[in-house]
């Protein structure tokens, strides 16, 4: 299975995402983001970091870059996009994902593992997932999900919600939300289930010794899901 | 010309910089201060004469990068 993680100006979790789809079997190319065309690929991804400094809304610039052209097309045509962290900030700027994500409420970066509630097994990325709350790292100061009302309901109809912020019984609630999001969202699908763009950082969970399996374990399933 | 366009957050959307700022205010004696919302404003020099295409143009930047109309709003003032 081939994949290609996009690289902006500014992101950094670039490198970690090629470490994680190639430990699972991806055969991974990095995409500079100044390229036009994608290679020939069954998963895209963009990834964590602070594309062009956060400058004037974050993840604004990158998704107007000459590679997300291309992005876009191929996340019309069907193909699958995942967006972490500054990579959901850039699937919402470019529409390809409703909402956006505002500064986190209480003002602070947050570092730190959090449990996300997997909603929707659906479609292609959570797909025979055996568990139903995972443990995934978030950092992020822009994490919190906003959408209008009309926008939250067409969200809510279609299942586009992917993970929510929970305890480690699944369990979801205001203490527990880490960054204000609205109905503690952490992740959400387009409409079609194809592109999901979600806060946490699966690629961090990828050695027990260092941070945990979970991320292991949400990378081999959407592996098995693509072949 | 020149061309300035304001961006304000939209009045459902929480502003916690706002907020914070409100505090201070209040804080340093400032107690009359019912509520601050911050925004952005952007000086736009653009190669066109006529005032119209102008704040067209702009118009057009505010609703494709400079705002985000999810959560934002804009207005257009021609400055020169």
């Amino acid at each position: 299975m081939k994949s290609s993680v996009i690289t902006f100006p500014g992101s950094n979790c670039d490198r970690d995402m090629d470490v994680a789809l190639t430990k699972f079997g991806f055969k991974n190319k990095m995409i500079w983001h100044n390229d036009q065309e994608l290679p020939k690929s069954d998963l895209i991804v963009l990834p964590g970091g602070f594309s062009y400094g956060d400058y004037l809304r974050c993840g604004s610039m990158a998704s107007k870059s000459k590679i997300m052209n291309s992005v876009i097309n191929f996340a019309k045509s069907g193909g699958l996009v995942m967006g972490i962290c500054n990579g959901f900030q850039i699937l919402v700027e470019a529409g390809l994902v409703p909402g956006v994500l505002l500064r986190n409420k209480y003002l602070q970066f947050i570092c730190k593992n959090v449990h996300v509630k997997v909603d929707n097994k659906e479609n292609t990325f959570f797909k025979n997932l055996d568990k139903k709350v995972l443990e995934f790292h978030i950092a992020h100061n822009e994490g919190n999900y906003f959408c209008t009302n009309d926008q939250l309901k067409e969200i809510e109809d279609n299942n586009q919600i992917a993970i929510y912020y929970c305890d480690q019984n699944g369990n979801t609630n205001d203490q527990i939300n880490p960054n204000g999001s609205i109905k503690n969202i952490a992740g959400i699908f387009n409409k079609e289930k194809n592109v999901l763009g979600m806060m946490p950082h699966p690629e961090r969970m990828i050695d027990e010794s260092l941070s945990g399996e979970d991320g292991s374990i949400f990378f081999k399933n959407l592996l098995n899901n693509i072949k | 010309m020149k061309v300035s366009a304001i961006i304000t957050l939209k009045k459902d959307v929480l502003d916690p910089q706002g907020k914070v700022i409100h505090e201070t205010l209040d804080g340093m004696g400032f107690n009359s201060v019912n509520e601050v919302r911050q925004g952005k404003y952007f000086e736009i020099d653009v190669k066109e004469n006529d005032p119209k295409k102008a704040k067209d143009l702009v118009e057009d930047m505010c609703k494709k990068l400079l705002a985000n109309l999810v959560i934002e709003n804009y207005k257009i003032i021609e400055t020169q």
